[in-house]
């Protein structure tokens, strides 16, 4: 019973972190209609700007949130100016942008690598541990150990959250959104101008992804250029899992598919929880294509 | 004279397909211009070549004196130059409320809410809709915000590309008496239709577009009289 609280408590923070990257995906994808799969890169760099902000720079903590964000966040824009917005001014195919960002992620990643050798001399780096509180709060009547690091995530995660539901429904820029996701043209028509709105939604997502990535890193408190490959699989099957371009939807799957990492952890092992997320996509893309909370026709591809 | 819109030899293209080739016509002040033509003749080409939904490969298009050739369709909007597109466009997943305020925001005037209440005022179902999702409408209802949100942008032009079609008869009433209110306001029209006949009541004058080109033009009256367009547009 405590290892289950116990472990109930591990997958909260995972799920925020898992969620917070989701959102990215689930918002280019409403209004682009296309997934951006060089987000994993961008989560990547939430972690690798923090590591550098922490470990180079010797930044404390709360700089180097902002900080992993911010870079993050501008990476996300280049992406847009660069892989995408010239394939969609010729008119390219979905599978073209689709490739164009799998190219930019490569590329990401492995300029990041260099950068990793570098500095460090490997393709790994650690974080130091005394500059993030990491003794754990004990609850003895309980019997749990929490880090207060996992608990700040939680709700740094969940402040991050309400704000991008109210900026989404109730702040005009939110509105734009919506509107641009629903039919460009139609945007434009009612005067929005379209490709600002492509570009602040990419910068929002790559804060969301930069701030999960730097999340990861902080509770791992291991980095390597190569630490959005773990997530990406995950951040698929969590929006899929809630409904493809869903903002309630990225939050649901990305809570459950944590619940179920762990549960199989518990259950079997750490080394089955990959094919476990793998199997829960390959079932929902079966029975429930239209995702948990997804309207049932969808319109895009 | 500087017409309020003038478009000289305009063409488009969709790839290979010229679907406009060379369409020269001017809307003046105030004036209610209509735009005739069979199916796939080229107008809502026209329409969206003008509102920067589509950008021209030749010609010209200028407002108010102003070249706004290839400009992007926020930009053109803010001019006042306002259009309704086909087939009652609105933001299903928005409320109505949404919709009507979401362009009037965007806009150089600020009196949001006076205009709000005249729209509500002259569309009841509307106003007592206003927090359900557009795409709830009725087809009419979706037709009446669509015409409600362009006027929320306070046009100086406003084009509407076939307002009528798949209304019933009574609502096509009410469509184009809808038009004479925003006629008699002194806002310029311009209306692209199928049904002629009600076109061809309300507006100055027409043009008649035939694969790309302008074929025929002439006051709304005359054209009217006109044996071509009797026998092809008006039945
Ligand atoms: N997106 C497009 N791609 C390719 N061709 C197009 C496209 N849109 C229109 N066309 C072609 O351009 C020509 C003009 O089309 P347009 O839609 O302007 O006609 P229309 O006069 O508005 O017809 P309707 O009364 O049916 O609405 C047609 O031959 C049409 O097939
Ligand atoms: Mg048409």
């Amino acid at each position: 019973m405590d290892t289950l609280i116990q472990q109930g408590i591990n997958a909260i923070s995972l799920g925020a972190i898992y969620s917070l990257f989701a959102l990215g995906y689930a918002m280019v994808f409403s209004i682009l209609g296309v997934l951006n799969l060089a987000h994993s890169a961008i989560f990547m760099l939430g972690a690798f700007f923090g590591l550098i902000a922490i470990d180079q720079w010797s930044l404390p903590l709360w700089l180097a949130f902002p900080i992993a964000m911010l870079g993050a966040g501008l990476v996300s824009v280049g992406l847009e100016l660069v892989a995408f917005r010239p394939l969609r001014r010729r008119n390219a195919a979905r599978i073209s942008q689709l490739i164009s960002s799998i190219g930019a992620a490569i590329l990401i990643v492995n300029i990041t690598q260099l950068i990793f050798r570098q500095i460090y001399n490997s393709t790994e780096a650690y974080l130091p541990r005394d500059l993030i509180p990491s003794d754990p709060i004990v609850i003895e009547s309980l019997g749990l150990r929490v880090q207060p690091v996992r608990m700040l995530i939680v709700v740094i995660a969940l402040v991050l959250m309400v704000l991008l539901q109210y900026l989404v429904n109730r702040v005009r820029i939110g509105q734009h959104m919506r509107a641009v996701a629903f039919n460009q043209r139609i945007a434009a028509l009612f005067g929005i101008n379209v490709s600002r709105i492509f570009i602040f939604t990419f910068f929002l997502a790559g804060v969301l992804g930069g701030a999960a990535g730097m999340f990861y890193g902080v509770v791992f408190l291991n980095v390597t250029p190569f630490i959005g490959e773990d997530v990406a699989l995950i951040g698929l099957t969590a929006i899929v899992l809630g409904g493809m371009g869903s903002i309630p939807g990225a939050v649901l799957g990305g809570f459950l598919v944590a619940g179920l990492q762990i549960f199989s952890i518990v259950i079997g092992g750490s080394s089955f929880r990959n094919a476990v997320v793998f199997l829960l996509l390959f079932i929902i893309l079966l029975i429930r294509p239209q995702g948990l909370l997804g309207q049932p026709e969808s319109t895009r591809a | 004279m500087t017409h309020q819109l003038d478009i000289q030899d305009l063409h488009v293209s969709y790839g290979s397909i010229r679907a406009l080739r060379g369409v020269t016509f001017h809307i003046d002040e105030g004036q209610t211009v209509s735009l005739i033509g069979a199916n796939g003749a080229g107008k809502s080409t026209t329409l969206n070549a003008v509102s920067g939904l589509l950008k021209p490969v030749g010609g010209r298009i200028r407002f108010r004196g102003q070249d706004i050739t290839g400009w992007r369709a926020d930009r053109v909007s803010a001019l006042g130059l306002v259009q309704v597109p086909e087939g009652r466009q609105i933001i299903a997943t928005m409320t109505v409320h949404e919709n009507l305020i979401i362009g009037a925001h965007l806009q150089r005037t600020a009196n949001t809410e006076t205009l709000l209440d005249q729209i509500y005022g002259r569309f009841p179902r509307l106003s007592e809709r206003h927090n359900q999702r557009a795409g709830l409408l009725s087809g009419g209802e979706q037709q009446m915000l669509a015409v409600g949100r362009a006027l929320m942008m306070q046009p100086d032009l406003l084009m509407l590309d076939e307002p009528s079609m798949g209304l019933s008869p009574m609502l096509v009433n009410e469509v184009f008496d809808l038009l004479r209110d925003i006629k008699g306001q002194g806002i310029s029209i311009l209306v692209v239709e199928q049904n002629a006949r009600k076109a061809l009541q309300i507006a100055d004058y027409a043009y008649v577009l035939e694969r790309g080109v302008i074929a025929r033009e002439g006051s709304a009256a005359q054209l009217r009289e006109d044996p071509h367009i009797l026998a092809a547009y008006l039945g």
